[in-house]
């Protein structure tokens, strides 16, 4: 438990937050500056933010202490709900695509939330892959709709009623998205520390109690489920905006899979981390794969194992650690 | 005559062949102080569990305010005015002391604004009296796991009287507590319930505490109410004495 919002009380969290809060600050200028300093990396980490929105829907539901292993179909359900829409709607709005798709996620996980909710740990994690994975099956048969494997093509939306270039519209798209990491992160942040936020973390410690408080411990945890299906919907459709086409593998489980993984590795329940993990992984990812094409899997294994052993927290567990031992030095 | 506060009409549970609620009826008025006393496994807990709506009766019938209760969960009770403390302190273990207070008195008021800070809530003073009351003001801001049994418990009851209820069952509130620390638990415990104008029922087994602290006393045996009275009348009893007590208070 390492995040600013982690901890549940504001006052232990704000005893250091000067270091982060100006480390984020830094970090979110980086990125703004990523197009003049290294534009190469553009697409990149516009793809890692877009995961990055989408882990931290899985971080919400860590706080509660539950796994699911398949919040991919959220992520799914709102990028091909986008796809449909600009199929049917040719020069439609990114924006009218972000909203339609992320209500298509909402309403999804209303849906399957409503029967989740009612498992807990390992029974809670297979039913969410279950559903995902039905949801692939339907994608990959209907082939008439859908495309099958080879997916739908998601023509360029338009930008507030403006047609645009393909360079344009990848800068829009890529200050759009640190502009939902900005936003969405302080806002979770800010439902963490919330009356809200809170009750819905004691799901993790005590729902008995939570019961005789007069709470129903299934619904405050489906709040958090339409928290986070919603931030897997604003990902999805991020990415295939991004993309310019939605498959089936954006609800296959190794989606899913790589969401915990990077929500692991960033630091389990750590809004910051989500951001941190996904930018990290993508990196590794795209860097193992084209220079050690056969064992990029084992090389990120691997790199998980050493942080589960020796660094529970995550990345931004080590860098709390160092925040810590540098304050202490002064 | 005014209705009881709460009112229990022929409860009957049996788990297996064991009878733990046997045709039990029974009245709690407003303002008593009852305590509930009785041998390992007469149906004590489960009495409380059945109030409270957490087991339902194969027969017979809860009635708050004359309300019939029974087929309704917890969670409706309490918003009903019907709190519970427990044997082994239910609390939010990675929430300080106040932060569990104040996560009650949000369930209470209702979970509104999504971005205003749980420290910023309204009823922050109310719940620091609360915590005062309980004699638990200087551990607020420690994480629960740290506090002692006796703080956990004082913070449990405190915990259920942020609800603002009507009626408080308590499952053996000094269980756990240090001997020499008991009296003063409960001496502390029945201070803030008579501050707070409520009601309550409390399953014991020291008779000490119930000598001292509780103005009317029931007699559980082998799942029903087997004598009901004064402390006085009831510890001087001889079937107390040999079935309960074992020995004379002294």
């Amino acid at each position: 438990m390492t995040d600013i919002s982690q901890n549940s009380t504001s006052s232990r969290a704000s005893r250091r937050p000067s270091a982060r809060t100006l480390l984020t600050l830094a970090g979110v200028l980086l990125l703004v500056a990523v197009p003049l300093i290294a534009p190469t990396m553009q697409l990149l980490i516009n793809l890692a933010l877009a995961k990055g929105i989408a882990v931290l829907g899985v971080t919400v539901l860590l706080r509660a202490g539950q796994v699911s292993f398949g919040h991919a179909l959220f992520f799914g359900i709102s990028a091909y709900v986008g796809a449909f829409l600009v199929a049917s709607m040719p020069g439609a709005d990114m924006m009218l695509v972000l909203a339609c798709g992320v209500l298509g996620a909402l309403v999804a996980g209303l849906l399957v939330g409503l029967f989740v909710v009612r498992y807990r740990g390992i029974f809670f994690g297979m039913l969410n892959l279950a559903f995902s994975m039905i949801f692939w099956s339907i994608l990959e048969k209907f082939y008439h709709i859908t495309g099958g494997a080879d997916g739908i093509r998601l023509t360029r939306p338009t930008v507030l009623g403006l047609e645009m270039e393909r360079g344009g519209f990848e800068l829009v798209i890529f200050y759009l998205s640190i502009a939902l990491m900005v936003g969405l992160g302080w806002f979770t942040l800010r439902w963490f520390v919330s009356p809200v936020g809170q009750v819905f973390q004691t799901i993790k410690t005590n729902e008995t109690r939570l019961e005789y408080l007069g709470l129903s411990p299934r619904r405050v945890l489906l709040s958090g489920y339409m928290l986070s299906a919603g931030l897997c919907g604003v990902g999805g459709s991020l990415m295939a905006m991004t993309q310019g086409v939605v498959t089936p593998e954006y609800v296959w489980w190794v989606r899913s899979a790589e969401m915990v993984f990077i929500a692991v590795l960033g630091g389990a329940g750590s809004v910051r981390g989500a951001f941190i993990g996904a930018l990290v992984y993508e990196i590794v990812r795209i860097y193992a794969s084209a220079y050690a094409g056969d064992i990029w899997q084992l090389l990120l294994g691997g790199f998980l194992l050493v942080i589960i052993l020796f660094a529970p927290g995550g990345i931004m567990g080590i860098a709390d650690s160092l925040i810590h031992r540098k304050g202490t030095r002064q | 005559m005014t209705a009881p506060l709460m009112e229990t009409r022929d409860l009957l549970i049996k788990f297996g062949g064991v009878t733990a609620a046997n045709n039990v009826s029974m009245q709690i008025w407003a303002g008593q102080n009852l305590a509930i006393i009785g041998p390992n496994g007469a149906g004590k807990t489960t009495f409380l569990n059945i109030c409270t709506g957490w087991l339902k009766p194969q027969k017979g019938k809860v009635l708050l305010e004359g309300h019939d209760i029974t087929p309704l969960p917890p969670r409706k009770i309490v918003r009903r005015g019907v709190a519970r403390a427990f044997q082994i302190p239910q609390l939010f273990t990675e929430h300080t002391a106040l932060e569990n207070l104040l996560i009650s008195a949000a369930a209470r008021e209702g979970l509104r604004n999504p971005l205003q800070n749980l420290h910023n809530i309204a009823q922050r003073d109310e719940m620091m009296h609360l915590l005062d009351l309980v004699h638990c003001a200087d551990v607020a801001d420690r994480v629960v796991v740290e506090l002692s049994e006796g703080q956990r418990k004082l913070i449990d009851i405190a915990v259920a009287l942020a609800l603002k209820p009507r009626l408080l069952l308590m499952d053996e509130p000094t269980s756990g507590v240090a001997s020499s620390q008991k009296h003063e638990v409960m001496e502390i415990l029945v201070g803030a319930l008579a501050e707070a104008g409520v009601t309550s029922v409390f399953v014991e087994h020291d008779m000490g505490i119930v000598a001292r602290h509780a103005d009317e006393v029931a007699v559980w045996n082998a799942g029903n109410v087997q004598l009901r009275g004064t402390p006085d009348e009831i510890l001087e009893h001889p079937d107390v004495i040999r079935d309960v007590i074992g020995e004379e208070v002294a």
